[in-house]
């Protein structure tokens, strides 16, 4: 479905990501790990258009997407999750999931999507004409992916949804991504809870230093020794 | 008396607010200090003197003209010179946007002086001179049109910040640009439109203008300090609160008239500029960053 092939990204004259390739099928959930400063994000705002590959090629759906503006990789399907939500917190629950159905395709769409959001998460339908801003921590992740999700996309990248949540509630976060994912959504997570992270995904890619240096499924990661030795001691 | 002063005081400062909402949402939204308003502000002014005098329309029908006009060439200032500017690192940004706007300033009089020559121009239609009387104060057609004229275009804003896509859009991008974007949002195009927006809000203030005084190519510099003063007043990002800055500085001065000089009308605008900014420097209306 997402076949990114040994991209280099750059910010100004500083180079974040060396030769990163990876695969996403369709119906998988992949998790992307590493420390910090290891380029997850930075990979994950290439994929979205946000920052343009220096070198190589990203394909989603047989399509070259890599000099492809946000809003069209929206339109094809691609939507983020950004770190710790961002949400629009001046405005109400209502309207930011209005706006992600911003691109016209979504926006066709927008009253099906809506229920699907309030299905998933019925907490967003109770405080739909609350402002974002006075929502929990939980809530506030909620309205992120509810967010993403308006535009209807294939595959749905989050970056750190158990960021900042307490315990019980990452353990209903990721009992929620599960569900997203059994309705055919395909998921690219980034993850510093690796445990929860590996136990979730089919597969999983190590980064380091702006380079990939394992992948595997979720059994081989563990027994890799770098991620044993600084992440699962 | 006083009665009078304190109304011919909101009614003069329902034109400052007017002058100071353009401003105001271009620097809310794309963080453009354009100190260049007040020389849109002029132009919108023109555009209604030669509407009114060439085609003979009423001054108030002239607003749709300036309105107009001043929104394409918000545009065309805004892809040809500041889509330039507002790409660099925050500081550079705000320091090179200043320096940019100011230069435009000098050139747009310039233009002006050389096209319209230095003569003051004014309209002055056949009813402009005419004034009500309730309760023993004069209310000037002219200056009542002011206060329905800003309270129209703030309503206008208002409700199409709140209501259409585009505004929604306006908004999401001031809270956080990067979620935005991500959503699929064209940040240039907020930024594009809002600053085209905030040049026809100049214009219009440029028609009232034109009828309350007059209009000439120097005019700009009074009109964007008066701007920025009511803009601190009224607090940065508030749109009723520009409205409310623009009658206090209009009533500030009307009063400082009346008690004190005209000759001391600005001086008390800058000095409640100061006090503000001492004592309550996120402005009258304003919220706290974050």
């Amino acid at each position: 479905m997402l076949s990114i092939e040994k991209i280099d990204v750059y910010y100004r004259e500083l180079q974040a990501l060396w030769e990163i390739s990876l695969e996403v099928n369709e119906g998988e959930i992949i998790a992307l790990i590493g420390p910090n400063g290891a380029g997850k994000t930075t990979t994950l705002n290439t994929i979205s258009g946000l920052l343009k590959p220096a070198k190589g090629e990203i394909r989603f759906l047989d399509k070259t997407i890599g000099k492809e503006p946000v809003n069209k990789i929206v339109e094809l399907g691609i939507s983020q999750v950004p770190e710790s939500g961002k949400i629009f917190a001046g405005m109400s629950v209502y309207e930011n999931l209005e706006l992600g159905a911003f691109v016209p395709k979504a926006r066709k769409e927008k009253k099906q999507s809506l229920e699907r959001v309030y299905e998933i998460f019925p907490r967003l339908s109770e405080r739909q004409n609350q402002q974002a801003g006075t929502l929990s921590g939980g809530e506030r992740q909620m309205l992120a992916i509810g967010r993403a999700l308006m535009s209807k996309p294939s595959l749905l990248m989050l970056d750190e949804p158990s960021f900042g949540l307490a315990p019980i509630l990452v353990e209903q976060m990721f009992e929620m991504i599960k569900k997203i994912n059994q309705q055919g959504v395909t998921i690219l997570l980034v993850e510093q809870n690796i445990q929860a992270a590996l136990d979730l995904a089919h597969r999983a890619y190590l980064l380091e230093n702006g380079r990939i240096v394992g992948q595997g499924t979720a059994k081989d990661l563990i027994s890799f020794e770098s991620v044993r030795s600084s992440y699962l001691g | 008396m006083l009665g009078q002063i304190l109304v011919f005081g909101i009614l003069v400062g329902a034109l400052y607010g007017l002058v100071a909402l353009g401003l105001s949402l271009v620097f809310g939204v794309t963080k453009i200090l354009n100190v260049a308003h007040g020389e849109l502000v002029m132009l919108g002014g023109y555009a209604s003197f030669w509407a009114f005098s060439l085609l003979g329309l009423d001054p108030y029908l002239t607003i749709i003209i300036s309105f107009v006009f001043l929104f394409l060439i918000g545009a065309f200032l805004y892809r040809l010179i500041f889509s330039r500017t507002v790409k660099l690192p925050e500081e550079t940004k705000i320091k090179n946007t200043l320096l940019v706007a100011f230069g435009l300033s000098i050139i747009l009089q310039n233009l002006a002086l050389r096209f319209w020559t230095a003569d003051e121009r004014g309209i002055t239609a056949s009813y402009l001179g005419t004034a009500f009387t309730v309760l023993g104060i004069r209310f000037p057609v002219v200056r009542l049109a002011n206060l329905v004229v800003a309270v129209f275009f703030l309503v206008a804003l208002q409700l199409f910040l709140r209501k259409t896509y585009t505004g929604k859009a306006i908004r999401a991008t001031v809270q956080n640009w990067e979620a935005a974007s991500l959503m699929g949002i064209n940040i240039h195009k907020v930024y594009l439109i809002s600053f085209a927006i905030g040049a026809a809000l100049a214009g219009v203030a440029g028609t009232l203008v034109a009828v309350n005084y007059s209009i000439q190519p120097s005019m700009g510099l009074t009109w964007t300090l008066k701007a920025l003063i009511v803009m601190v007043l009224g607090g940065l990002g508030s749109i009723p609160g520009t409205l409310v800055g623009g009658l206090i500085l209009g009533v500030t001065e009307s009063t400082t008239s009346y008690f004190i000089s005209s000759n001391y009308r600005e001086v008390a605008g800058l000095v409640l500029f100061l006090l503000v900014l001492i004592f309550r420097p996120q402005g009258l209306f304003g919220v706290k960053e974050g």
